[in-house]
């Protein structure tokens, strides 16, 4: 079973797929930590995102075992996880 | 471990043999441009500088034009000038000729205009074709080598493949006795805790979270989202979400080295040998121009997405993290780190493949960039033009 995603760092609650996923296909990763394979809820771009937890609105999320912004609302495992519910934390001029 | 290149009268080495044709402003590029198409083998570095700036934002360019002028890939260099500009061309020229190389200038406003500073300049220009003509290579030790780290266009492979693999070259060079620069500032915005962990010392640490902190200040003081501009529009569709991940990436291109300064655009790498860090723009061009003055000779440059950026003064070694875009660009692209996710590779090997072609680049070898003529060119400006 060829692995479709890349956990980054054992701490990540996402994954980056490496090939195109469509709702319903496995997300599949044998690793290190065991394996993973649960079914994606939404259609995922190659290289995009995936959360592997259910993420609260507000929470962090973390790549490469830091943060990368947090969540605009809440995700659910299998979601796609970009610009539409993630948002930065630095350099926000508009919230100042 | 030796290469062989072009000795310079200062003692530093150069992997080309450029001869540059250094507008001193805005109003003199055009005639630069003009000046170089006589000229076989010039290169011309046109910009919109030079005039009407004050301060820091002056200074930077004046910097810049001198680094330039300096770069041991560069053989000798033709300033000109319209006269009258901020950037007085004989400040640029004294400066340059500190190393010793030959550079003369030609003034537009006293040689008659447009064409007589057109036939005077390439009346020099091609003299000193002929001199760079006959210097031959000779060897030298890498260890006199300073590599310019530049990422764009980048997506998530970025930071999984092409970058770590850069890193992994960076590290060898560093390891023979070399220097690596990492550049842009922007994208050390939510990774600067990490590499900060990674100075030498206090100072340098808090130099470097300083810059960091400059930088995203200034971003705030626009009063809007960084993500209006970075990520880019690129960044966003290949699926980076925010300057912190693409941040997290982008570092990986200064390996595990310990970092044994922080430099301002422009500035001279030190004698101390090892991993610099230059406070340059996120935008590509600008922050290669700030790495090239600061002395670098050779550039590896890692992209997701593919771009076709070269530099007028140095090789540019282009690596792509994503199979799909080497196939896409193959015209552009040296080095395939794609073949990581792929699981046909790791990074080591990457690594070493792309320390290999430094080594094969500065003894000579032709990048994809420098066959196709790429010469893109841009100086960053930190100041509004009065």
């Amino acid at each position: 079973m060829k692995n479709n995603a890349i956990i980054a760092n054992s701490k990540d609650n996402v994954a980056t797929v490496v090939q195109e996923l469509k709702m319903g296909d496995a997300l599949k990763i044998n690793g290190a930590n065991g394996s993973i394979n649960f079914e994606v809820t939404q259609d995922v771009p190659c290289f995009h995102k995936v959360a592997l937890v259910d993420i609260q609105k507000g929470e962090e999320i973390v790549k490469y075992g830091e943060v990368i912004g947090a969540a605009l609302e809440d995700i659910k495992k299998g979601q796609h996880v970009h610009v539409h519910n993630v948002e930065s934390k630095r350099g926000r001029g508009d919230k100042k | 471990m030796k290469v062989k290149g072009f000795k310079r009268e200062n003692g530093t080495y150069g992997i080309r043999n450029h001869l540059v044709i250094l507008p001193a402003s805005v109003c003199a590029s055009e005639t630069a441009i003009r000046i170089s198409n006589l000229v076989p083998g010039s290169v011309a570095l046109p910009h919109q500088h030079g005039c009407c700036q004050i301060g820091d934002d002056l200074r930077l360019t004046i910097d810049t034009l001198i680094g330039l002028g300096k770069n041991p890939n560069v053989g000798a260099v033709l300033v000109v000038g319209l006269g009258c500009e901020g950037v007085q061309p004989s400040e640029v020229v004294e400066e340059i000729s500190k190393t010793g190389k030959r550079v003369e200038k030609v003034i537009i406003q006293e040689t008659g205009g447009t064409l007589g500073a057109i036939q005077e300049g390439a009346r020099i220009a091609a003299e000193m074709a002929r001199e760079l003509s006959q210097q031959e290579r000779v060897e030298f030790d890498i260890s006199e080598l300073v590599l310019a780290l530049e990422c764009g266009g980048s997506d998530p492979t970025s930071g999984i493949a092409s970058n770590p693999s850069a890193g992994a070259a960076s590290d060898l060079l560093i390891e023979h006795g070399g220097s690596s620069i990492l550049s842009e500032t922007t994208e050390l915005i939510g990774a600067e805790h990490l590499l900060a962990k990674r100075c030498v010392d206090e100072s340098v640490s808090n130099k470097l979270l300083k810059i960091v902190q400059d930088t995203e200040d200034r971003a705030i003081a626009m009063g809007t989202d960084l993500r209006s501009g970075q990520p880019t529009p690129g960044n966003k569709e290949g699926g980076l979400t925010t300057i912190e991940e693409k941040s997290l990436g982008c570092i990986y291109k200064a390996g595990m080295s310990p970092v044994v300064g922080v430099l301002g655009y422009a500035e001279q790498v030190r004698e101390t040998k090892g991993l610099y860090v230059m406070d340059t723009p996120g935008q590509d061009i600008d922050s290669i121009t700030g790495m090239l003055a600061g002395g670098a000779q050779i550039v590896v440059f890692t992209t997701g997405r593919g771009t076709p950026t070269g530099a007028p003064i140095a090789p540019v070694i282009k690596v792509t993290g994503n199979t799909l875009t080497y196939n896409k660009m193959k015209m552009n692209m040296d080095i395939n780190a794609g073949r990581i996710i792929d699981g046909e590779a790791t990074i080591e090997e990457i690594g070493k493949e792309i320390f290999d072609e430094m080594i094969k680049v500065a003894n000579g070898k032709k990048t994809k960039a420098e066959s196709l003529g790429h010469k893109e060119f841009g100086i960053y400006k930190i100041g509004t033009t009065f």
